[in-house]
């Protein structure tokens, strides 16, 4: 199981048990969907940016450990955060979860995510809520897709 | 040798398979994943392949290949007679009644296009009905859909109860309506494991003069199937759920509604005579079959057929359902486990959810266990929604899977439940 433990970090088990950030914003400045369309996973993103300040984010949706705990993280990574900073830290983020990098100190415990680097399939479950938020960025009214 | 008709008129096989020596001729099986055993539970995605299948499509290739049917060298009439030979294998395994009623495709999915956009193109107008059940594949939901689209007609869907059974009452209802053209529906289901009653819904549609298409993708290799006592008009399956390669299909069709319809793709072998000005189309089955189709993998098919002929269907069938029955008995024991899909008459796969773990967790730890499932919505979407769970974990066993499998499936499921909670 020592291998499985670098995958399902105990983080990552407590964001998939108590999502942070799992709620609806009542009125989002900015929103989208995300669907996995391989394993039918669902996230919805929510935004309300101020002055370029991305002062609350949430979500909701139903998805497996790795892209909920994802989702979570993200979510408090960045509460606060410029909204120009968005494409950097995702950029940073696949990096994390793709190649070997080490993860830079603006992500936080997004680190702990670096495990599915060994898990090709599961990269998508990652990323997902990732693809939500540019594409609520983007106001993208069609639902994003990782495919 | 012919293949077994039904049940009861099988031939008289051992009713215990030798699982040792069936694993034996599947080399893939002995390998390790991630250091552990392989444990292929993945059946219902797609059946591995024994030795004499593999020979087969080497032999093809390394002794006897050349385009088929035009050529008048010695090799290519070997690959002809193979190739034919193949039809004639999978005639005797449907009990259909002619060769001609075997056309090769690229799998399911191309067989019911191709009686979508050929049978359903030229019959069904707007009004017309179309039935289908809530518990297909998506193979057998879309193209009706493009078909509505082109057409005008309708999809109708039959319910299912909690179980995973059809409602014959609700089936019997929707004909009524008296504008249904066709009912199309899953013999085996690939999210429940469901066996529906293939025979008493064709004589229903039978009964209202509504042809029926049978998706037999996930029931060909795991019971007998017998086109002349079914009398379904159309009939689906894929070489590589039956121990055959892949990309390579079949669809019976009885003669005179494949006769009446148009061709399907156009291009070399479908005809008889081109001129700019008019095609005169190639007798049954070449109509279907324009182009240079898969030679050795239908070669590979007919190698697959002989080989499930010889353990018999019936025995395979038996060890199947004794799998299937301490699977359940298993899984149910691990609290949390829920089994969706538990009809009277059921094939060889359990789908289940466990509380606190999501399906893609589940099939990534049992993975590192060395074990394949599936995890996902099938392609069954509707299923999943019908259940209200976003997707289940799969796992669907085969004649080479065993007890101790099973076994290695309950450990791991252990593993995932400490992991979760």
């Amino acid at each position: 199981m020592s291998d499985l433990r670098d995958l399902y970090q105990e983080v990552i088990l407590d964001h998939n048990k108590r999502p942070r950030n799992f709620r609806i914003l009542p009125e989002p400045t900015h929103k989208a969907d995300g669907v996995n369309p391989l394993c039918g996973d669902r996230v919805s993103v929510f935004l309300d940016i101020q002055d370029g300040i991305i002062k609350d984010i949430a979500f909701q949706g139903a998805g497996c450990a790795i892209s909920s705990a994802s989702a979570s993280l993200m979510t408090e990574t960045l509460k606060g955060k410029p909204v120009a900073e968005v494409d950097h830290l995702f950029d940073a983020f696949h990096d994390v979860v793709t190649t070997d990098c080490a993860c830079p100190k603006g992500l936080g415990k997004l680190g702990v995510l670096a495990g599915v680097r060994d898990y090709p399939s599961r990269v998508k479950c990652a990323t997902l809520a990732w693809h939500a938020v540019r594409a609520a960025l983007q106001q993208r009214q069609q639902p994003v897709a990782t495919e | 040798m012919s293949a077994p008709q039904s049940m009861s008129t099988a031939p008289a096989h051992d009713a215990t398979l030798d699982v040792a020596r069936i694993r034996a001729e599947f080399p893939i099986l002995s390998q390790k994943i991630h250091g552990k055993r392989l444990v292929y539970l993945d059946n219902a995605a797609s059946v591995q392949k024994p030795q004499s299948v593999l020979d087969a499509i080497t032999d093809c290739y390394s002794r006897y290949y050349a385009n088929i049917h035009r050529g008048v060298y010695l090799l290519s009439e070997r690959s002809t007679t193979a190739y034919e030979g193949a039809r004639e294998k999978v005639r005797a395994f449907l009990n259909a009644a002619s060769a001609q009623e075997i056309i090769f495709t690229r799998g399911t999915t191309e067989s019911i296009n191709l009686v979508a956009s050929s049978f359903g193109g030229s019959t069904l107008q707007a009004g017309d009905e179309i039935l289908i059940t809530g518990m297909e594949h998506h193979s057998n939901i879309v193209p009706w859909q493009l078909l509505c689209q082109r057409t005008g007609a309708a999809l109708k869907v039959v319910p299912f109860t909690d179980a995973g059974e059809l409602l014959l009452d609700e089936y019997q209802r929707l004909l009524d309506s008296g504008r249904v053209k066709l009912v199309a529906f899953v013999h085996v289901s690939n999210a429940l494991g469901t066996i529906n009653p293939a025979k008493t819904l064709i004589d229903l549609a039978h009964a209202r003069d509504v042809p029926v298409l049978v998706d037999g993708a996930q029931a060909v290799a795991h019971l007998p199937v017998d086109m002349q006592a079914l009398d379904c008009d159309f009939y689906a399956f894929s070489s590589h759920k039956i121990y055959g390669p892949s990309g390579v299909g079949v669809l019976y069709g009885k003669q005179a509604l494949l006769e009446a319809m148009p061709p399907y793709q156009g291009g070399g072998d479908m005809i008889r005579l081109v001129t700019f000005e008019k095609t005169d189309y190639a007798d049954l089955p070449n109509k279907f079959e324009a182009g240079t189709p898969n030679i050795a993998g239908v070669i590979g098919l007919g190698a697959a057929l002989d080989w499930l002929n010889a353990l018999g269907l019936a025995a395979v069938a038996a060890h199947e359902h004794a799998l299937l029955e301490y699977a359940t008995a298993q899984l149910s024991a691990i609290p949390g486990l829920h089994i969706m899909g538990t009809a009277r008459n059921k094939a060889a796969l359990v789908a289940f959810t466990l509380r606190g773990a999501h399906p893609h967790d589940i099939g990534t730890i049992l993975d590192r266990e060395g074990i394949a499932i599936r995890a996902g919505h099938h392609c069954a979407q509707p299923v999943m929604q019908r259940y209200g769970v976003p997707a289940t974990a799969r796992a669907s066993f085969a004649a080479y899977n065993t007890r101790d499998e099973v076994d290695a499936l309950v450990t791991a499921l252990w593993k995932v439940k400490e992991l979760f909670e």
